[in-house]
């Protein structure tokens, strides 16, 4: 047998990186040139920096730069926390565990618009359940959506509900892949139930912490299908991230600006997920 | 097994589909969701239908607002148009680029026959005459319940401080004051537009010095007005409780059946009234928003939507016959019995004799001499694209009037760059 | 003692996850079989009139059958890009496990910037034309792959490494070509992850939004998504037909979560948290 042919050849590679180079590295470098111009996609016409000049000097931006940050970290904060929880209080021998681990992994199969469709419903300030329901008991209820201050908040509050099953079904595969030998140990050692959670449960399943926080803080992020349908970035610019800002760009034409808006998009993902992989990735050579 | 059962049906559909293609030329038009627009496009497939049999359509309908705007754009960028559509005629129109995107309709027969008026807001950069007048123009002003007026003894108000002193007493009452409807962001912009007319009778410079950037809505008091009415009805809170929410069908239900007294709106409302409160209709009163001088009392109008023809359509020429016959004055007196709300735009084009209450509120203003503007957007190239989330905000309370005229002028400057106008 | 307090537990578990859980769906099932005045009120109550089968035709009749169109688009090219993302997916990842080399850390930055960069709208619609592929399904689903390979390569490479390689090595000895070994030997001891590729990424292009919005426009290539979004415009104040559509929208997934709801688990622990 020649040394030459080895029996994973490269070409198995082939089809996988012709379509990715061609649909996403290309596009992804092109968006680099492409955010320097004005281009309304008849012409292209180079104008510098410009159009990053422009995004900045959007009062909104800054803004919606906050909002973004405050919507992954939210979002995936309250699904790592949530999530290890409840697979813990799904793995103990619960009554009804299995119906449970259904029914919560249920939002999970529902498309996002939907979601989005029917909480805009159920948050209508006077007349959604949420808040008939909450007169019902004396409380008068918010403007879930329409609040500036709320807004984006209750948007945080829906995509929680429909990814906890996702980190919640991770977790649980976390947790079962903890040798049971652990806890026998501890037990001996006389800890008690919260010792045992702090102390065995968090440090060994930090495997599916990491896969949920990243998989959560990098769709937090890029979230839109959620905020589009639901707020559309309002009430005026209070709930508007980044992808929205970019959407809206793109809406009104300026095809330029709005891919300058990605690179940016870009930047800060990297800022925020590059350094965070990185120290989960030493902490693992430290253990 | 699923896959299968699928593709047999949508195979199915398909075949069933480029049948009827088959039989003649089908046009596909789209138009938008007002049943104003509905109803008059019903009138003219079926009149058009009857005097060419082999002609078919296809109609679709999308949404309002920058949704809308998008629809419209990507579609002709991408050379999915329709092979005619319904759009904005004025700035909005100038934004498709016509030059490049529509077919010329200059040599239309029954352009001739169009008001001057009209032909100038669906003019491309080149001069030639793209589009051809759908509908009826419109006023923008506000809506009124004739029933609380009549008992509470109110009188349309000439100023705006009496356009406020009525919205107290309507509150008095125990009644909304002033519809809002911010689940449609579109429907908050109308204090601001509308508002042209006493822009205008204060500055009669001001479309052309904001057009080449010498004016701005911050440093022009009269401009800013519109906004601070805005922040007048907020603080005033006579508005509805769920005005963040509402819809603009919500607001129309409000002032037709008497729940709310007022709705600042564009005329095109009174279609879907008619066809959801026909009962209440004749309760629909309609006024010009008033400004500061009641001597200088006037309209701002908005023209028509027009029917356009992409440039690159398959069907260029039956599109262009169709739309040219849409021009005749037999096919608008069609429109205006269909939906009489508001004076057309052909000549010798009459309104039927039985027209709603609020048309005939509003014909007066056209009648008198001066008694009317076009908005802004007629007049001028320039709109910003932020304008309905900067409204929300004011009319929310989140932004004062002062910093949104300010934040509207940046966004105005952001279009007038990305359109590459001269001197900005 | 102890099994009794359980039991509580499960209860108020079971309380809580029915009232934030199952609720939102009960109200989309009531809506849906309301009429439209009884609908617009929003209430949560049974329908007055239940009239389920009348919205069902009303919302699969409405601009000419499009929600059927909508379900073939939708079903074409979902299957489509999963079978591929599969096939591939699991190549690369094979050969990513198996053979050291320098090109290792090239696919692997490719791997963190497919699953990190948000993918750049405009210029990908500017590619696609230039291929001619723009508002195309064939278009749609290469852009679905694209999107979606990190993911998998990930997700196959880690199981891939719990394979013995005495496997393949015997295959070897045996005269085996390449690919021989690789679908007669691999890929078939590689269905508990497939089965995770294929649920997740199913239920995400099935469920995906915005890359019909931008990619896919054209009334004859609808997805299933993009007819929901036109009629929350169009229906504007039909509460029944919208909330019927959402209900239709949600069965395909519903099916392909109750066929794999045991294996997701397990090819969960098996790929995405051991890796």
């Amino acid at each position: 047998m020649s040394r030459t042919k080895s029996p994973y050849p490269y070409w198995f590679i082939l089809p996988a990186a012709v379509i990715f180079t061609v649909l996403f590295l290309v596009p992804t470098l092109a968006s680099f040139w492409f955010s320097l111009t004005r281009w309304d996609l008849f012409s292209v016409e180079f104008i510098g920096i410009e159009n990053y000049r422009q995004f900045f000097r959007e009062p909104f931006l800054i803004q919606g730069l906050f909002n973004t940050v405050i919507y992954a970290v939210t979002t995936s904060a309250a699904k790592t926390v949530l999530g290890l929880l409840l697979a813990v209080l799904l793995t103990s021998g619960l009554w009804g565990q299995g119906f449970l681990r259904t029914v919560m992994f249920f939002p999970v199969l529902v498309s996002t618009i939907g979601v989005g469709i029917t909480f805009t419903v159920l948050m209508h300030p006077t007349r959604g359940i949420i808040n008939v329901a909450l007169a019902a008991i004396g409380i008068h209820g918010p403007g879930w959506l329409t609040d500036p201050t709320l807004a984006l908040y209750s948007v945080v509050l829906v995509d929680v509900w429909k990814g906890i099953g996702l980190a919640t079904v991770i977790y649980i595969a976390g947790l079962a892949s903890i040798s049971p030998e652990y806890y026998e140990a501890a037990r001996i050692d006389g800890a008690t139930r919260t010792q045992l959670f702090f102390r065995v449960t968090v440090p060994l399943v930090k495997p599916a912490t990491v896969t949920v926080v990243t998989l959560s803080l990098i769709g937090g992020l890029r979230s839109f299908d959620l905020i589009w349908a639901m707020t559309r970035g309002g009430p005026g610019f209070s709930s508007d991230v980044l992808a929205s800002v970019i959407y809206k760009q793109y809406q009104a034409g300026f095809y330029g600006l709005s891919t300058a808006g990605n690179v940016i998009l870009f930047a800060l993902i990297a800022v925020i997920i590059l350094p965070l992989t990185l120290w989960f990735n030493r902490k693992e050579v430290e253990l | 097994m699923k896959f299968a059962r699928g593709s047999i049906l949508a195979a199915a559909m398909l075949a069933l589909s480029s049948s009827i293609a088959h039989a003649g030329v089908t046009l596909s038009v789209l138009i938008d969701t007002n049943p104003e627009s509905i109803a008059s496009l019903d009138v003219l497939t079926k009149a058009y239908k009857e005097k060419n049999p082999d002609v078919s359509f296809d109609v679709e309908q999308r949404a309002g607002g920058s949704e809308g705007d998008n629809i419209v754009k990507t579609r002709l960028a991408t050379g999915e148009m329709a092979d005619v559509f319904e759009y904005n005629s004025g700035s909005l129109f100038q934004a498709l680029k016509p030059e490049r995107t529509l077919a010329d309709l200059s040599d239309l027969k029954s352009e001739a026959d169009v008001r001057d008026i009209f032909r100038k807001v669906v003019t491309g950069p080149d001069g030639k005459v793209r589009g051809m007048p759908f509908g009826p123009a419109m006023g923008g002003g506000i809506f009124y319940n004739r029933k609380i007026y009549a008992d509470l003894g109110l009188k349309v108000p000439k100023t705006w401080a009496e356009f406020m002193a009525n919205n107290e007493k309507i509150k008095a009452a125990g009644k909304v004051a002033v519809a809002q409807t911010y689940g449609d962001t579109w429907t908050s912009q109308l204090f601001v537009l509308a508002d042209y007319y006493n822009v205008q009778a204060q500055v009669p410079n001001f479309a052309a010095d904001y057009t080449a950037n010498k004016a701005k809505y911050a440093t022009t008091p009269a401009a800013m007005r519109g906004f601070e009415h805005l922040e007048e009805v907020f603080k005033a809170k006579v508005s509805n409780a769920d005005f963040g929410a509402a819809k603009f069908n919500d607001g129309l239900r409000m002032v037709a059946t008497g729940e709310a007294g007022h709705y600042p709106m564009l005329t095109f409302g009174i279609g879907t009234i008619q066809q959801n409160y026909p009962d209440n209709l004749k309760d629909l009163g309609f006024f010009a928003q008033p400004g500061d001088d009641a001597s200088k009392n006037g309209l701002t109008i908005w023209m028509p939507a027009a029917l356009y023809v992409p440039a690159n359509s398959k069907n260029v020429a039956e599109a262009k016959k169709f739309v040219d016959w849409v021009g005749t004055k037999e096919a608008c007196e069609l429109m205006a019995k269909a939906v009489p709300s508001g004076p057309y735009l052909i000549k010798d084009c009459n309104l039927p004799k039985d027209i709603p209450q609020a048309v005939a509120d509003m014909l007066p203003y056209f009648d008198k001499d001066g008694g009317t503007a076009p908005a802004l957007e007629f007049l001028s190239p320039i709109k910003g694209p932020a304008l309905e989330q900067i409204t929300v905000e004011v009319g929310s309370g989140i932004r004062s009037a002062k910093d949104a005229a300010a934040l509207y002028d940046q966004d105005v400057q952001k279009q007038a760059k990305q359109l590459g106008l001269p001197n900005w | 003692m102890n099994s009794r307090r359980q039991l509580f537990t499960g209860l108020a578990a079971l309380a809580a996850t029915i009232v934030i859980f199952v609720l939102p769906f009960l109200f989309i099932f009531l809506t849906a079989a309301k009429t439209k005045q009884d609908a617009s009120l929003l209430t949560f109550t049974l329908p007055q009139q239940w009239q389920l089968w009348q919205n069902f035709m009303d919302v699969v009749s409405a601009r000419d059958y499009m929600l059927l169109l909508a379900y073939f688009n939708s079903t074409v090219i979902t299957v489509a890009a999963v079978a591929l993302l599969v096939l591939f997916g699991a190549m690369v990842g094979y050969v990513l496990q198996r053979r050291p080399s320098r090109w290792n850390t090239l696919i692997f930055a490719c791997v963190m910037i497919g699953l990190m960069v948000p993918p750049a709208v405009v210029p990908t619609i500017w590619v696609l034309q230039w291929l001619d592929l723009f508002k195309t399904r064939t278009g749609m689903v290469l852009i679905q792959i694209a999107y979606g390979l990190a993911f998998a390569v990930l997700l196959f490479r880690s199981f891939i490494a719990t394979i013995p390689r005495d496997l393949d090595e015997a295959a070897i000895i045996d005269g085996a070509k390449p690919w021989q070994i690789f679908f007669r030997v691999i890929l078939p001891l590689l269905k508990p992850v497939t089965v995770t590729v294929i649920v997740v990424q199913s239920i995400a292009i099935f469920n995906d939004f915005t890359n019909p919005l931008y990619y896919l426009p054209g009334r004859e290539n609808v997805t299933v998504q993009l007819t929901l979004y036109n009629f929350q415009s169009q229906f504007g104040t039909e509460f029944n037909l919208l909330f019927m559509n959402i209900l239709l929208v949600t069965i395909p997934p519903l099916i392909v979560f109750i066929f794999f709801n045991r294996q997701i688990v397990a090819g969960m622990t098996a790929g995405a948290v051991k890796g």
